[in-house]
């Protein structure tokens, strides 16, 4: 329908997205009947998204066109904006940007790295940035489910947490069991995408091949190829930010850090 | 003196100097100085919100002072590692929170921290001497409250510490098990002699239990002296 009331491709495209965003603003609606309070978060997100994504690709433009090294500097830019990103998922815990930052480096960035030393990933910037980007987005999300199951786990668990404390436990061991849990937890979306891979799902980077000429079985292992390098990206992230994340989550006296009262 | 040791009287274990905690800009503990004797039990009441449990959290160092400090045997306990301290410094929460597992498992997860392993006879002994003989390889979820909380303090016991503190042991107990744990609580402390500082809102279980009793009121220390002097002035 609105492409038979716009002619004009920028027109179609923002009101598009209008009705997209529409359509998010009406589950937000339906979450306030529920007492649940997403209204300014998901209207900020949304529009914040937006901009971003517009900006960025009027940037990318240019920069696709520049010299190799840029490519680096541009997934470094990404990977400093995702730890900032996800870090909020840990509001309370200090230090939680270093941890979100360093296991979205160590996650992402290892995969990325391998695979161009590899051949999997081409070096130009156009091959680049796009399959870089889509590897820190999800170990970014995946990120920070692990950081907020974690919060809420300790915060759930603070009675048991400082039990072990009070009988001289290394605060490691005392949040051990829900690092675990929220390794586990994060990884679920990730595990889901490889399960449901053609079935439930036939993903944009499969159907852009197709259009641009590629063989469909190469096209479709390829999309295999980014699922899997995505798993790794996720798997290693959450592993560094669940490891980590067990010291800062307490005081150098070895008291916990994270309390009731700070809200997410 | 050395600014990390504090002299005291010989007979003293554990003392407070001017013991504070802000939150939020907000005394929870006011500048509290006392002394806690070896062997002897100290009751803390108050009414509701006067800061027991904040003071109790501070003297094993769960809580960071704002102010002030906690010297256990005159050495500051800021010189001590936490989970050392925290060996020597036991504490019997509110609520047992109790680990998954049997109740052996519990009571050998103090002395695991540390890298030895509670033999059978010593937790067997231990179940004993809590009047729980022949529970070591129960499931903890299988237990009432009384019997949890029991395991709760065998499983600090298992650390051999030199003072014991107590948050309320008996304020998520029924009347029967509160009576029970109460009574287990006299006989275990008679027994060692172990210096325990205990939190209770109960000025009659204070009365039953303590040797001193010291009454808090919106975190100042308001009254200190034998429980005789002070919970029937």
């Amino acid at each position: 329908m609105l492409k038979h009331l716009f002619s004009n491709q920028l027109q179609l495209g923002l009101a598009q997205a209008a009705a997209a965003a529409l359509l998010a603003c009406i589950v937000i609606l339906i979450a306030r009947r529920r007492q649940i309070h997403l209204e300014s978060e998901t209207v900020i997100a949304l529009v914040r998204g937006l901009v971003q994504i517009m900006a960025v690709g009027s940037i990318l433009v240019v920069l696709l066109r520049g010299p190799r090294w840029t490519g680096g500097l541009l997934l470094l830019a990404m990977i400093i904006a995702a730890g900032a990103t996800s870090a909020k998922r840990a509001r309370g815990i200090p230090g939680s940007f270093k941890v979100s930052t360093y296991s979205i480096a160590c996650g992402a960035g290892t995969v990325i790295a391998v695979m161009t030393w590899l051949g999997v990933i081409d070096t130009p910037i156009t091959a680049l940035i796009p399959v870089g980007s889509m590897l820190i987005a999800n170990a970014m999300n995946t990120n920070g489910l692990a950081l907020n199951r974690f919060r809420s786990d300790v915060l759930a668990h603070r009675g048991e947490i400082e039990t072990a404390l009070a009988l001289g436990a290394d605060p490691r061991q005392s949040v051990y069991p829900y690092a675990q849990s929220s390794f586990e937890a994060s990884l679920i979306p990730a595990i889901d995408s490889l399960r449901s891979l053609g079935i439930v799902w036939i993903p944009g980077l499969m159907a852009g091949m197709l259009l641009s000429g590629a063989r469909p079985v190469y096209a479709a292992i390829y999309q295999f190829v980014v699922l899997a390098m995505i798993f790794a990206a996720s798997g290693l992230t959450s592993l560094v930010s669940t490891l980590l994340i067990r010291t800062h989550a307490f005081t150098p006296a070895e008291q916990l850090a994270l309390r009731p009262g700070i809200q997410k | 003196m050395s600014p990390a040791s504090k002299p005291g009287a010989a007979n003293t274990i554990l003392s407070t100097d001017h013991l504070s905690r802000e939150v939020d800009s907000r005394a929870i503990i006011h500048e509290i100085t006392v002394e806690v004797r070896r062997g002897e039990v100290l009751a803390v009441v108050g009414p509701s919100g006067s800061g027991k449990s904040s003071f109790l959290r501070l003297l094993n160092r769960l809580d960071e002072p704002t102010s002030g400090t906690v010297f256990l045997e005159g050495t500051d306990y800021r010189q001590i590692v936490p989970r050392e301290l925290r060996r020597r410094v036991g504490m019997v929460m509110q609520r047992p929170f109790l680990f998954p597992g049997t109740a052996v498992d519990n009571l050998r997860y103090g002395p695991c921290q540390r890298g030895q392993t509670l033999s059978d006879a010593d937790a067997e002994a231990l179940l004993t001497r809590v009047g729980l003989t022949g529970y070591g390889s129960r499931d903890v979820t299988n237990l009432s409250g009384g019997e949890a909380q029991r395991i709760s303090l065998a499983r600090s016991l298992a650390n051999s510490p030199q003072v014991l503190l107590m948050d309320e042991p008996t304020s998520a107990l029924d009347e029967s098990s509160k009576l029970g744990v109460e009574s287990l609580i006299l006989e275990v402390i008679g027994n060692s002699k172990l210096t325990c500082v205990i939190v209770t809102h109960d000025t009659a279980q204070a009365a039953r239990l303590a040797d001193r009793a010291m009454i808090l009121d919106s975190g100042r220390l308001v009254r200190l002296g034998s429980v005789n002097e002070i919970l029937h002035a």
